[in-house]
């Protein structure tokens, strides 16, 4: 690993004020990129000449005398199920293997405004459906803490990417727990928006009430930059709130005095001793800092698994007919449209993509949708209704982020429940629309991450950012393994 | 709810597949069933919640009908548009014959 990185803010700080060039900064992450992304394949694509030609382009605005923006110079990777105009987005699907998006997500055209140099797309559980980033079409992304373990999923690949220091700040989709999880096992910073603060235009969804695209970082403070360029009213995302930018660096050195945060006594058992001991000491390190620690109880939280194994497949099965061979990606040729349209789908997707389209055609189909489908979301407004209660009582909670540090390769593929359960404590607040992070707070089993959630209510981004500094503050090192089979 | 076991049959699955236009084979069927059952039996904890009277939650925020002002905008190259597909011609996405087929 590299232990000498540079954040996202110091570089964009050494760019703008003409210290070092972006050139340069490109160059040592494109070097690390080549020399280990062979192993852990981090990438579906690195856009090195891309970003060579961006960098140029920077430190001529900085020789002008102009400001490239808050992110000059900063390299930046992105989930490749995030449009780049031209370039090649696939979801980690074959069924999108070739395309080219015509257009530019929200999020692309506000980093790259931002100074920001897109460095590559990253590998991710096909469609964002898993928990470990073995389902993709084009091979498994590895931990750069232990090549023989994963990296979580979803966006496995992004957060292996700033693990690796191949970037300062990357970005992923969280649907479930998609950011989370996976920074919790790389060790490094990972925020789930409020729903409706970053616009999902160019987001190829999955859970379109679910879906929230936010940031990784090795350090809260670069992962504050990032959600503040992303985030804002976008009027091409029915769904994007009308609110300015996000607020959040201002507040990182607010400490924690006075506030409540809250442990939910009723919280669904599964983590694992050691991870429960790292969330005891993030109470007491927090606790410490001034913050008082209150009981609260989210009774509904433990149907969260059942709602949301309901409706975000219900919801794929449902965006996802898109890909029928017609308009964008493969098409198997056949004898009649429909034909083709089986043929192509059947082709293109993946197992655990045709498992979840199929237990969502299921939960939606006449006959069964009042069953399961409307009980799910009647399920889904009273765990927003106990997380309401919650908050009256607390300004944030505190919860295990994963159940796990990160577990071994092929250890969880064969069963797809037992992979579902890696998501019991992020999902909720996916339901609710609500803000989490998860904040690297010392090591488990193994000497590798825990990480710690901290969640808030809706809006209160700013609130969980305040507290997740203070978590990283008091936190003890992240990494204490042998790092064995590791990048370096 | 159905509560005899099994939650779901193989007829039942081999129905869902063609709504969404998926092709299984006998195994992948049988593989399928056994898979949704399980997950059917797991969700079934939801099964004694007394839910009358609750209202649905759809999406978390409070939007509703969000209307653009009716102005002619910008929108996508029509011919970077069809590139992307697999067949196009003429200006138009290309398909195999949808009516008049065989069955």
């Amino acid at each position: 690993m590299n232990n000498n990185r540079t954040s996202a803010v110091d570089i964009a700080q050494n760019v703008r004020n003409n210290v070092k060039t972006a050139a340069d900064f490109i160059e040592e992450h494109l070097a690390r990129i080549a020399e280990h992304d062979g192993e852990i394949h981090a990438f579906n694509l690195v856009l090195a000449k891309e970003a060579r030609a961006r960098a140029a382009e920077i430190d001529e605005m900085v020789a002008a005398g102009r400001d490239p923006g808050p992110l000059a110079g900063v390299p930046v990777a992105l989930k490749d199920n995030m449009c780049t105009q031209g370039i090649p987005t696939t979801c980690s699907s074959n069924i999108l293997a070739d395309w080219r998006p015509p257009y530019d997500a929200t999020v692309v055209t506000r980093l790259r405004e931002a100074g920001a140099i897109f460095v590559g797309k990253t590998n991710l559980d096909e469609f964002a459906m898993g928990s470990s980033t073995e389902n993709s079409a084009f091979g498994p992304t590895k931990n750069p803490l232990d090549t023989t373990r994963v990296p979580g999923g979803s966006s496995g690949g992004s957060a292996a990417a700033v693990a690796a220091d191949f970037a300062p700040i990357s970005f992923g989709s969280d649907t479930g727990g998609s950011i989370r999880q996976p920074a919790a096992l790389c060790g490094v910073v990972g925020v789930k928006p409020t729903y409706g603060a970053v616009s999902r235009l160019g987001l190829i969804a999955f859970g379109s009430s679910l879906d929230q695209i936010g940031p990784f970082a090795h350090t809260v403070a670069d992962a504050a930059i990032g959600l503040e360029t992303i985030s804002g009213h976008d009027p091409g995302d029915s769904t994007s709130i009308q609110e300015g930018p996000l607020d959040l660096s201002r507040k990182l050195e607010l400490g924690v005095a006075g506030l409540r945060i809250g442990r939910i006594t009723d919280l669904p058992a599964g983590a694992s001793p050691d991870v429960e001991q790292r969330t005891e000491e993030a109470f007491d390190a927090l606790r410490a800092a001034g913050a008082e620690i209150v009981d609260v109880k989210v009774p509904a939280f433990s149907y969260g698994l059942t709602a949301y194994y309901l409706i975000a497949p219900a919801e794929a099965s449902s965006n996802l007919a898109r890909f029928d061979g017609v308009r964008f990606g493969m098409r198997t040729a056949s004898t009649d449209t429909n034909r083709m349209y089986m043929a192509t789908r059947t082709e293109g997707f993946g197992d655990e993509v045709k498992r979840r389209i199929m237990l969502g055609t299921y939960a939606l189909s006449a006959g069964y949708y009042d069953a399961y489908y409307g009980r799910a979301q009647k399920v889904r407004r009273l765990i927003a209704n106990d997380f309401s209660a919650a908050y009256e009582k607390a300004d944030v909670l505190l919860t295990p982020a994963s159940p796990t540090v990160a577990f071994e390769m092929g250890d969880k593929a064969s069963d797809p429940l037992t992979m579902y359960l890696c998501d019991t404590y992020t999902i909720p607040s996916n339901l609710t629309g609500h803000p989490g992070m998860s904040v690297p707070f010392g090591t488990g089993d193994h000497g590798l991450p825990v990480g710690v959630q901290v969640l808030a209510p809706a809006l209160k981004d700013d609130v969980m950012f305040q507290v997740g500094a203070a978590l990283e503050r008091s936190a003890p090192q992240r990494f204490t393994g042998s790092g064995e089979g590791g990048a370096s | 709810m159905p509560d005899e076991s099994p939650r779901i049959t193989v007829d039942e699955v081999s129905k869902v597949a063609t709504l969404a236009r998926l092709i299984l084979t006998d195994e992948e069927l049988s593989t399928a069933t056994a898979e949704l059952s399980a997950m059917l039996d797991h969700f079934a904890d939801i099964d004694g919640l007394d839910l009358d009277g609750i209202e649905p939650m759809m999406q978390p925020t409070p939007l509703a009908n969000v209307m653009r002002d009716d102005v002619v905008g910008v929108t996508l190259n029509r011919e970077e548009v069809l590139s992307q597909a697999p067949l196009a011609e003429d200006g138009r996405f290309r398909v195999p014959p949808i009516v008049g087929i065989e069955e």
